[in-house]
């Protein structure tokens, strides 16, 4: 029957398509990595680099903190690198991680409405900064992911004393960008990593209007997986980018970063 | 707002490699899983269609409930049986190209299954005389009868295709959205809405739309022909 036959040949045709995905050629790792560091394009600016010396393609999968933990203590990742030391620390002290390196450093900066109707322009730390917009009730708009700038973010909220909660208090639930798309059109005030506030492009009328307290301090950390745990994980090819990024030349990669003419990421390896 | 249309064709007049490669692994996943849930769903479909056993209702309950399968959901699945610490770890497929082809296909099931299965029972008791009197069994009149619906399937086809190319929450999870090897269409356009760039999100969206629309015309297309010269 014709039909039969056509349809076992299209059958056959999908197999072959799939069949035709691009194989993995090519040495690679996969890093699971967060959300700033990709939104801001800093990758697409150093893995460049890396694969140029080294022939290793990373392949990045970057989502918040605490899930990109999750995919590496899954052994789902060769390496992640994140933004949330307590949580980095106990991965390692879990068995996941093999070591925590630092690499790199930003700050928070926190973003709101032109008119800043909580005067944080005028806070005299980040403290006081939070507690203005609690006590004026101003929205706020919380990455509420758990990922590392949410933690900082309830890190701060600690060190005021408060506990935020109630109709001013937005928990998105989603990535930083999202996050600042919210800010823009409530609009309401955001803790935001510097890069990923440089490079964002839909800032509607969202200033910068607090920045520079040592609390606001936002380390990066690099750990590979733990072989041991997972035996699969690519450690030479992974140890080799962690080399690379906190090399002289990885280093100088990330300082060479900017946009518009900002540098958004600092060395920070020892 | 000339924005975003601008936007689209000048990325499109660029031949931007990038973009073409988003691109095309956006057809080749969602086109394969269509071909796939087609293999399996047609004749399953019509053998539910035809079959007779204990318990077909439920299963006839399942398959509709399933075409509601949230993306997110289905990823997710995919994502626990592929993961590293998942049963189906070994196989080192999540954040591959073939992940989001499972997952796709898990959403795209439902649908053909469902669809067949009510083409088919009502061309089966429009010509089950027929087909009887002709000596065909119901096992041998499943052929006849997917051809004689071949129009109505084609929609439901369509259905699955335009489900698979539009979803971003299943390959978001099972691909990683990892640039030059699992970012899609959608992936990419979430990605730049993420970054705050909208213009070129709207731009992709467009493409996006362009696509679809150029796939379905061609199919519609193809039916028209097929009715036109076998009647």
């Amino acid at each position: 029957m014709i039909h039969t036959r056509r349809f076992i040949l299209s059958a056959a045709s999908g197999l072959a398509l799939i069949a035709t995905l691009p194989a993995a050629a090519q040495e690679f790792i996969t890093v699971a990595s967060t959300t700033s560091t990709e939104n801001s394009g800093l990758f697409g600016h150093i893995l460049p680099l890396f694969q140029e010396e080294t022939g290793i393609a990373v392949r990045v999968v970057s989502q918040g903190t605490g899930q990109a933990l999750e995919t590496g203590r899954r052994g789902d990742a060769d390496v992640v690198f994140v933004h949330a030391r307590a949580q980095e620390e106990a991965f390692v002290a879990d068995g996941y991680g093999v070591q925590r390196v630092d690499v790199m450093y930003n700050d928070f900066v926190l973003v709101g409405p032109g008119d800043d109707p909580a005067g944080l322009r005028d806070a005299a730390d980040a403290r006081a900064a939070m507690a203005a917009i609690a006590g004026a009730g101003a929205a706020f708009a919380s990455r509420g992911d758990d990922s590392g700038t949410h933690v900082a973010e309830m890190a701060l909220w600690a060190a005021a004393g408060l506990a935020p909660a109630g109709g001013w208090y937005l928990a998105t639930g989603s990535g930083m960008g999202a996050t600042l798309n919210t800010a823009a059109q409530v609009p309401a005030y955001a803790l935001t990593d510097r890069g990923t506030w440089l490079s964002f492009e839909n800032r509607g009328d969202l200033e910068l209007v607090f920045e520079g307290d040592p609390m606001l301090f936002n380390p990066y950390g690099i750990i590979l997986v733990n072989p041991e745990r997972h035996p699969h994980v690519k450690a030479a090819p992974g140890q080799a980018f962690i080399d690379w990024i906190i090399s002289d030349a990885g280093q100088a990669a990330i300082a060479s970063f900017t946009v518009g003419g900002e540098q958004l990421f600092f060395p920070g390896a020892d | 707002m000339d924005g975003p249309f601008a936007t689209a064709f000048s990325l499109i007049a660029s031949g931007d490699p990038a973009l073409m490669q988003i691109i095309g692994l956006s057809l080749r996943v969602t086109l394969s899983a269509v071909v796939i849930a087609c293999a399996v769903g047609l004749p399953l479909g019509a053998a539910l269609a035809l079959a007779r056993f204990p318990g077909r209702g439920a299963v006839i309950v399942v398959f509709n409930a399933l075409m509601g399968l949230p993306p997110v959901v289905a990823g997710l699945i995919v994502y626990l049986m592929l993961s590293r610490s998942g049963p189906l770890g070994s196989l080192a497929l999540l954040f591959t190209p073939t992940a989001m082809v499972i997952a796709q296909t898990l959403l795209i099931l439902p649908i053909v299954v469902s669809l067949t299965r009510s083409v088919v029972e009502d061309l089966w008791a429009e010509y089950r005389e027929q087909l009887l009197s002709l000596g065909a069994g119901r096992l041998r009149a499943v052929p006849t009868l997917l051809w004689d619906g071949r129009v109505s399937l084609l929609t439901g086809v369509l259905a699955g295709f335009g489900r698979a190319s539009a979803e971003v929450g299943a390959v978001l999870i099972v691909g990683g959205n990892i640039a030059g090897h699992t970012r899609t269409m959608t992936t990419a356009i979430t990605l730049e809405t993420a970054r705050g760039n909208l213009g070129l999100a709207v731009a992709l969206g467009i493409i996006l739309m362009a696509l679809t629309l150029t796939l379905n015309a061609a199919a519609w297309g193809a039916g028209q022909w097929a009715r036109g010269r076998l009647g």
